[in-house]
């Protein structure tokens, strides 16, 4: 059961920081357009 | 090139933003919870992740690809800012495939890694979008960027049927009879043989809304590079008129 | 389009022969490379013997890149990348004649190679058709690749570090094909080195239409 846990919690893991990445790179470069 | 650049409108990506969330989480929550039957171990419960991401991985190649020709023939930057949207995307799906593959590989054969062709061939394919990634960033803004990236993307959609074909051939020749069997312990009875099916869904709509986010982020950049471009220039151009004299009208 | 590529491969390969880079560089790191194998893998364990395809092939692709790094080294010395751009040539022959070049090159490196496996592996050169098809076949690949990855590279300051990590993936198919098409050969089984040969030879055919459709645009650009 160890694996299951490790294979799901590494997909969401790894997909939601790549999502985390894209949006904090998406406002950071939006607030730097503003100025 | 043709720079039409529309200003993101919300609509759309949000919707496949949360449209994402929910089949990925119904995909999770499916393969969790529905009871295994019988004959199956645990880590049958995988089949419901890892097919579906070595799929889109495949997926991003492919549009990538198709990008790279709409932007070859068009000369359109939407079309670059695709292209390199994909192999990036497909890079993050490419390593997720290696991780649930090895993780899978464990409990099933004993061992973190074997060469069977899937995740051979997805190790190459990680490597080669690596590389896309890393010549993407060496190359300074402009056509001669998305060339570059449009001529790598259609070498890769040629590659990769090459690679898997040839890394089945190879090992083939040394499992006796197994080169038709998709994944380790599957079972045509797999109870989470639907979670897989939504799974395919889930992550497609998933790396949409991924290169939706990621080609937006390469606009944005780009406008940035313009900017400080046009300022740096602006800059210049008063050095050169003496304090005497009015700066022109900056951009 | 031939002209300009006989133009190109033979002004590539004279100035090889004048620089005598691949014969005094490439040449003794491909050897090297196979002494360091033997270091490597006991020589009396017989593990050298079975391994003696492989490791040809990797000293071949290790080779190879040297090889196409140089091919476009010397065209970035004093403003030739503009002189290519204006010099009226054919993208396409220009591309074939600087893969035809690196192949040259590296036909002659193999027959040398060869040489060195039979001596230093002591491996039985059978089939030496297959073998002789299997070098053409791989080196046609490995010279077009490089050629159009290398010009993809060209003009940036890390190419050298970068060429290796875009190429080297790349080539895997290659150096699987050509192993596993030695290995045939060596064991006179003509019929299993017959897929692998299909294999050489795709991927040849891709990275040279890539190349001949590509090349323009890319040089235009760089």
């Amino acid at each position: 059961m160890g694996y299951v846990i490790a294979g799901y919690l590494t997909t969401l893991v790894g997909l939601g920081a790549y999502a985390l990445w894209l949006a904090q790179r998406a406002k950071s470069l939006r607030r730097d357009r503003v100025q | 090139m043709s720079e039409t650049r529309r200003s993101s409108s919300g609509r759309a990506p949000a919707l496949l933003g949360w449209a994402s969330l929910v089949l990925v989480g119904a995909t999770v929550g499916l393969g969790l919870v529905l009871p295994k039957s019988a004959e199956q171990a645990e880590y049958s419960r995988l089949i419901a992740i890892h097919p579906p991401v070595a799929w889109v991985s495949y997926v991003a190649v492919v549009v990538a690809a198709i990008a790279a020709i709409a932007c070859l023939l068009t000369r359109r930057a939407s079309f670059d800012r695709l292209n390199i949207a994909s192999l990036e995307v497909g890079a993050v799906f490419t390593a997720l495939t290696l991780a649930t593959g090895s993780i899978w590989s464990r409990p099933t054969w004993g061992v973190w890694w074997r060469w069977d062709p899937r995740l051979t061939t997805e190790a190459l394919l990680l490597a080669v979008l690596v590389g896309a990634v890393a010549l993407r960033r060496a190359l300074p803004p402009g056509r001669g960027r998305a060339v570059v990236t449009s001529v790598f993307s259609l070498a890769t959609l040629g590659l990769l049927p090459l690679v898997h074909f040839s890394v089945e051939l190879w090992r083939s020749q040394h499992q006796r009879g197994t080169l038709l069997a998709p994944d380790p312990a599957t079972n045509a009875d797999s109870p989470y043989l639907g979670a897989m099916f939504l799974g395919f869904v889930a992550f497609t709509v998933l790396y949409s809304w991924m290169v939706v986010q990621r080609a937006r982020i390469e606009a944005l950049e780009e406008d940035a590079d313009e900017l400080m471009l046009g300022r740096a220039i602006a800059e210049r151009r008063a050095e050169g008129l003496g304090p005497s004299d009015p700066a022109p009208g900056v951009a | 389009m031939w002209a300009d590529a006989g133009l190109v491969a033979g002004k590539d390969l004279r100035i090889e022969l004048r620089s005598r880079v691949g014969i005094n560089q490439v040449l003794p790191f491909s050897l090297v490379v196979l002494v360091l194998f033997a270091l490597a893998l006991d020589p009396d364990s017989g593990t050298l013997d079975a391994a003696a395809p492989g490791l040809f092939w990797v000293a071949v692709l290790l080779s190879s890149l040297l090889a196409t790094q140089r091919s476009f080294a010397v065209e970035a010395a004093d403003g030739n990348r503009d002189g290519l751009r204006m010099s009226g040539l054919d993208p396409a022959g220009l591309f074939l004649g600087k893969a035809g070049a690196v192949a040259a090159q590296l036909l002659v490196l193999e027959a040398l190679l060869l040489v060195g496996i039979s001596l230093l592996y002591g491996t039985d050169l059978a089939s030496f058709g297959l073998l002789a098809l299997t070098c053409l076949l791989a080196t046609l690949g490995l010279a077009g690749a490089g050629t159009v990855y290398g010009v993809m590279a060209f003009g940036l300051r890390v190419r050298e570090t970068l060429l290796p990590l875009l190429v080297l993936p790349v080539m895997a198919p290659v150096l699987l094909a050509a192993t596993r098409s030695f290995e045939a050969a060596i064991e006179r089984d003509a019929g299993a080195a017959t897929s692998w040969l299909g294999v050489l030879a795709a991927f040849a055919v891709l990275y040279f239409v890539v190349g001949m459709f590509g090349f323009g645009p890319l040089l235009e650009e760089a």
